[in-house]
């Protein structure tokens, strides 16, 4: 379910690390809570980000949600095909539902992160 | 699930969206058993009935419902309601909403007294479906006795559903074509199963809180708390046609006789978003940079596809076409005065 290369938040967020750059996207775990999701609000490429700061707001039918950025850096692409098709993040949210790419400002960030199976026992210890 | 005055109930089984989209092209079905049923009866229910409420209780025969308000002294909302009319002059039904029941008992009881009737609440003993789009009658007929085809829009008749003793009338919350589903009986599963059974080959859905709040803004049919509370006029809200002044006296009718003259100072309008944003409830709103309310309902609508929402304005900016802002997370959106219901069903 959760890809096992990927970094994950409390937040729901996802990382998927390449090279210097870090693709980021919401959980399976948070699309579902979502529900339909009908509007993603992407932030400009270029913009400077701090770790926990908002990058983007994603919108469901029933509610609203913020985006963090899980490390610092600066906006270099965003999946500008969200703005047709939002429930991309429904259908495809560890894939095609990326929302932004980062150039990282440190990777030493990544090690407060969690892995696949630390973010699985944390959804599990939520269910309860 | 969430809590929803005191009652667990799913926002959405497969989806808002598809929910939504079920009802306004085939059916869906929902349990609102949480809905409040207040009985008013003895020789002067018609009596005091009237008097509670703004719309005219007399014009109902048996078999008749009618959309109206409890309405106070100062002719606000205690809450919007259907009164069905079971017996003249001496035996009517409210239904009102969940969240209310226990307050509007209160207050029926308490107004009630000066006339010969009793007041019951039997809110805990009733459950209440609503089977609800083009397809209900359909889907419905094989199951009743009752003849579909001869029961117009707001009106009820009593007879069987998959079996089980009903109350079945012809009206609902979502601006479609339906039925809603009142029973006293020990087993109501049954007719959830058997509507689901005999729907879901021609596309029935089942349906959660979710989509229901989106069907019945779509429709601009009311949300007490939201759109409607005991601080807004029922000719604020904009539902002059509930209020009938030539009945003679209810609660509330100096005050709104007299708004009536002088004008209105605000009034509920629809909006559609201009700018990309949804706009929420409580959301601050703008004319010409200064606040002036904020926002009643908002929600993107699934089958008009677009964000629409209802607030009150100053009476001069309720003009269709009238633009004005919306604060959606700090920034100033676009929203536009259009022109209510946004969804409107055509009529065969």
């Amino acid at each position: 379910m959760y890809p096992e290369n990927f970094y994950y938040t409390k937040d729901h967020e996802w990382l998927k690390v390449e090279g210097e750059e870090a693709v980021i996207g919401i959980t399976d775990f948070a699309q579902k809570q979502l529900g339909d999701i009908i509007y993603v609000d992407l932030p400009p490429v270029g913009k400077s980000l701090e770790a926990h700061q908002a990058v983007s707001s994603v919108e469901s039918v029933k509610s609203v949600s913020d985006v963090y950025s899980p490390v610092s850096g600066e906006v270099v692409a965003v999946n500008t095909e969200l703005s047709q098709a939002p429930d991309l993040i429904n259908k495809d949210p560890h894939g095609q539902g990326w929302i932004v790419r980062l150039k990282m400002k440190d990777k030493s960030e990544l090690n407060n992160l969690m892995k696949a199976g630390d973010y699985e026992k944390y959804l599990e210890g939520l269910e309860h | 699930m969430i809590e929803f005055a005191g009652w667990e109930m799913p926002v959405e089984y497969k989806g808002i969206i598809d929910e939504h989209l079920a009802v306004r092209t085939r059916a869906g079905l929902f349990d609102v058993s949480h809905m409040g049923e207040i009985f008013v009866e003895g020789p002067e229910a018609l009596a005091c009935v009237q008097y509670l409420t703004p719309n005219d209780v007399s014009r109902l025969s048996p078999g008749m419902v009618q959309y109206t308000a409890l309405t106070t002294p100062e002719g606000t909302f205690v809450d919007d309601m259907l009164v069905y009319c079971l017996s003249v002059p001496d035996r009517y039904l409210l239904v009102v909403n969940a969240a209310n029941t226990d307050k509007d008992y209160i207050w029926v009881k308490e107004k009630a007294a000066k006339f010969k009737v009793q007041v019951t609440n039997k809110s805990d003993d009733y459950t209440q479906l609503a089977l609800q789009g083009p397809l209900a009658q359909e889907i419905l007929q094989p199951l009743t006795d009752i003849d579909l085809s001869q029961m117009k829009s707001f009106n009820f008749a009593y007879g069987q559903v998959a079996g089980v003793d009903c109350l079945v009338s012809r009206t609902g919350y979502t601006g479609e074509d339906g039925f809603e589903i009142y029973t006293l009986a020990p087993n109501p599963e049954i007719i959830w199963k058997a509507i689901i059974e005999r729907g879901t080959p021609l596309g029935l859905l089942p349906v959660g809180l979710g989509a229901r709040d989106t069907l019945r803004l779509e429709a601009k049919l009311m949300l007490y708390g939201n759109d409607i509370t005991d601080k807004t006029t029922v000719l604020e809200a904009d539902l002059k046609w509930i209020i009938k002044f030539q009945k003679g006296d209810f609660l509330g009718r100096a005050v709104l006789e007299k708004q009536l003259q002088e004008g209105l100072k605000r009034k509920l309008v629809g909006f559609e978003m201009v700018d990309k944003g949804i706009a929420r409830p409580h959301y601050p709103v703008f004319i010409r940079g200064e606040k002036v309310s904020e926002v009643c309902s908002g929600t993107f609508a699934p089958f008009l596809k677009k964000a629409i929402g209802l607030v009150y304005l100053p009476i001069d900016s309720t003009e269709i076409g009238t633009e004005f802002e919306i604060e959606i997370r700090d920034k100033k959106l676009k929203a536009r005065v259009i022109p209510t219901p946004f969804y409107k069903r055509e009529k065969k």
